[in-house]
């Protein structure tokens, strides 16, 4: 049993092909159909986050003027608008959707090692959505306590939903995490143990790397948000004081004494930085595959690539706390955080780095998933520069609590990843759907939605240079210091966010309608090299790969050889005359 | 099965490259290497259970409770603290002793020995679960302790101990089903036929882990 390569273990896989519908579509074991079921879902609640963005911007853009969102309201929206995006949305759509559908079939294993568990955390995902939801309908509506559920206000009267909504929050998030764990237990040993033969690590698509170490990350974070969840609710619902400290509320004094704020500030970045990697790391692997097929160049540096994702991976436990240089923590600790998140930025240039060598003397195809990986390259620069001036305390301490850590987040975090799920959206829809998409639609999102985030974002860095507060619900002109560019921004911003919005749905139209009426797409229309181009039938079939599994030959980028008749040359092709050794050694051709 | 011959390449690089090879990175079943994950995420969670424990212990403003008082017990007009937490802890060591005898019994596929056992681990959980139970109740009803406050002293001592022992409890109340299902399949015959009693070891890593982890709740919580 001991080193046997999967192909070899291949019975092992009890196929069932599922004839009825609802096993097939419904109630499915096959990762295809449940990372499709992740995507949907994940596209649905993040499309609700993506009206609450719209509705703030009206507030913001035109005060006195739309009234939809009363006052104290406005902190729910911004709550449940940063938590569905970054949790329910983007975790879900790397993790869920991409990882659950890229993995087997990169991997060349016929599915995950435990499909019935991978269905299981489908369904518990489903109900966490659902438990999200319901938040939105309980007495008092949803929790308003800021994405970063801070105590002791998250749970004290006055702040929005403090009373059903944090407790449904709470929930939603402990049953997500299980959710997370069944998956990402799964992703994680079918990457060390369900690997084809041939496919060692270092032959392994960036994508899956990305997602790999990403999902490490994820079974190692999450549990410090499953702590300070059941702490809070605990806090909340009983009255514990873990976190609550003997404060007065509304006049009176309340029940808790001598818990510690703080140590949930520290249990929720200590989950909350990795959190920004969980969503990162996959975006790093996918662009790097986007770039590679589309420029016709093997990825520049694949060693350093990948070690600088298990770098980025480690040290992303260690940079926490640069998230609360002004929370009152001793100041020493700032220095050592500091630190750590300048040096951690080492490892991230140099993947920016080998992104440009990739495309630079490349054969690069202005695809539309290529227009979406250049743009990213852009806004994570953008991002990722702005992060250098959020990482150090001194500059941090008058910019926190700013519209330039809005401005800075949303670039690194928001707009980065969600041009990369783009991207991936574009480049594996011929395989998923077996149909093309409409190009020039396709083009026509990118500029807008391109040139929109900037619209959108890059005045907030001025607003927040001149110390505009984030989290406001409006700025009346009795506030002395902000000049009126700011509103005139405002507006502008507003104006962009709901053209930016607009455009996806044509997005959402292209899918929708290309899923029908698109031309069917050949089984590998980028000419890319990685395994899931090379499926017997496309979209694959349960079970992927047909009666025999693939066998790997060479690593991930083998484009443009010399001496081969076509500019690309897949995995499981044998070394000939033909088709040589590429680049994989770090021959020189 | 690779297709490369097997180069010994000197050094780190040689090293990463035997370990990333096209096999199983652990020559381990599926399960076994999951589990082992899983148990390394668990432990986090209980990592992090223990040091927000610490630091409310440290942030509170009264006092701690002597735990080797509260934790007493008066057996024959003889005070003796910690005597039931030490006669718990020894019912789960021991029961890590017949898990891994199970163990070894499912290498030697014996089906009887194997049962038997994994029954009795079982029975042991299930004892531990009981005097659990003793405990809390002894401290809730004679001491009035509650999660929210207690008379003597910090209110998050009942709080952490509550939740702490509690969650270790559900692990262990978990642990026992588990291991009797698994317990019941053996007997039954179903590993025979499935050609190999994996599952019995997979679920002595669970036993002795949620058995290492009351060790560090032991340590940290009653003697600290």
């Amino acid at each position: 049993m001991a080193f046997v390569a999967i192909a070899d273990r291949d019975h092992e896989h009890a196929l069932h092909d599922p004839q009825s519908f609802i096993r097939k579509y419904i109630w499915s074991q096959d990762h295809k159909v449940i990372a499709i079921q992740y995507a949907l879902v994940a596209t649905a609640i993040g499309l609700v986050a993506l009206t609450m963005s719209v509705l703030m911007r009206l507030q913001l853009g035109f005060p006195d003027t739309f009234n939809i969102i009363a006052p104290q309201e406005y902190y729910q929206y911004i709550t449940m608008h940063g938590m569905i995006m970054v949790i329910y949305l983007l975790t879900a759509l790397f993790l869920g959707g991409f990882g659950n559908y890229l993995i087997p079939l990169m991997l060349g294993s016929r599915d995950m090692v435990f499909p019935y568990m991978n269905m299981l955390s489908f369904w518990f995902y489903l109900l966490a959505v659902l438990v999200l939801v319901a938040g939105f309908f309980v007495p008092g509506g949803p929790t308003g306590a800021g994405w970063t559920l801070y105590p002791p206000q998250a749970v004290l009267p006055g702040t929005p939903g403090a009373t059903w909504g944090i407790i449904c929050m709470l929930a939603s998030l402990a049953i997500f995490i299980v959710a997370f764990t069944m998956g990402g237990l799964n992703y994680v040993t079918t990457v060390l143990q369900a690997r084809c033969r041939g496919m060692t690590f270092m032959r392994m698509p960036l994508s899956v790397w990305g997602i790999f170490m990403a999902s490490i990350l994820g079974l190692l974070a999450f549990p410090a948000l499953f702590v300070s969840a059941i702490m809070m609710t605990l806090d909340s619902v009983i009255g514990t004081s873990f976190f609550m400290p003997a404060v007065a509320s509304m006049g009176e004094k309340t029940v808790h004494t001598g818990g510690s704020p703080l140590l949930f500030q520290h249990l929720f970045w200590f989950f909350g930085h990795p959190e920004v990697y969980i969503v990162a790391l996959p975006a790093f692997g996918i662009v790097s595959d986007l770039l590679s097929t589309h420029a016709r160049r093997n990825i520049f540096g694949y060693r350093m690539m990948v070690w600088a994702i298990l770098a980025i991976g480690c040290l992303s436990f260690v940079v926490w706390a640069h998230h609360m240089y002004v929370s009152g923590m001793n100041p020493y600790f700032g220095f050592f955080f500091a630190t750590t998140t300048l040096i951690i930025a080492v490892p991230t240039a140099i993947k920016v780095y080998n992104w440009v060598l990739t495309i630079w003397r490349g054969d690069v195809h202005l695809t539309v998933p290529m227009l979406f990986a250049i743009g990213f390259i852009f806004t994570f620069i953008n991002g990722g520069l702005t992060g250098l001036f959020l990482g150090n305390v001194t500059v941090d301490v008058p910019l926190s609590g700013t519209y330039f850590v809005v401005a800075h987040f949303h670039m690194v975090m928001g707009v980065s990843p969600i041009l990369v799920v783009f991207g991936a959206i574009y480049h594996w829809y011929p395989k998923i759907t077996g149909r093309m998409f409409d190009e020039a639609l396709g083009k026509f999102h990118f500029w807008m939605t391109f040139i929109g985030a900037y619209a959108i974002f890059l005045p907030m860095h001025y607003m927040g240079i001149l110390g505009v507060p984030r989290r406001y619900y409006g700025y009346s002109d009795a506030i002395q210091f902000i000049p009126p560019s700011v509103h005139e921004a405002n507006e502008w911003i507003s104006i962009s966010a709901m053209i930016v919005a607009a455009t996806q749905l044509v997005f959402l139209y292209n899918l929708i309608h290309s899923y029908f009426r698109g031309p069917v797409a050949d089984g590998n229309p980028w000419r890319a090299t990685t395994l899931e181009w090379q499926t017997p039938q496309t979209p694959p079939k349960h079970g992927n790969w047909g009666k025999d599994l693939p066998e790997v030959h060479r690593w991930a980028y083998d484009y443009s050889v010399p001496g081969a008749p076509e500019d690309f040359i897949p995995q499981n092709v044998p070394h000939s005359e033909k088709t040589p050794v590429g680049r994989e050694h770090g021959v020189p051709t | 099965m690779s297709h490369e011959p097997a180069t010994l390449e000197p050094g780190f690089r040689g090293v990463t490259a035997d370990w990333s090879a096209d096999k199983q990175a652990f020559p381990v079943p599926w399960g076994k290497a999951m589990m082992w994950i899983f148990l390394l995420s668990d432990t986090f969670i209980f990592s992090c259970f223990l040091t927000s424990y610490m630091n409310v212990r440290m942030s509170t403003t009264d006092p701690w409770p002597n735990t080797a008082e509260v934790f007493a017990l008066t057996v024959g007009g003889h005070h003796i603290p910690l005597l039931l937490i030490a006669i718990m802890t020894m019912v789960l060591i021991t029961s890590s002793g017949t898990m891994a005898m199970a163990v070894n019994f499912g290498y030697r596929r014996d089906r009887k020995r194997t049962a038997q056992l994994m029954f009795a681990t079982a029975a042991l959980g299930l004892c531990f679960v009981g005097m659990q139970a003793f405990e809390w109740t002894k401290l809730i009803v004679d001491e009035g302790v509650r999660p929210w406050g207690n008379p003597l002293g910090a209110a998050q001592f009942g709080s952490s101990f509550f939740m702490i022992t509690g969650f270790h409890g559900l692990h262990v109340t978990g642990g026992v089903i588990y291991l009797t299902v698994v317990a019941w399949r053996v007997l039954s015959g179903f590993y025979d036929r499935k050609g190999t009693y994996e599952t019995v070891e997979v679920a002595g890593l669970y036993w002795h882990f949620v058995d290492l982890v009351w060790v560090f709740i032991f340590a940290f919580f009653y003697l600290w």
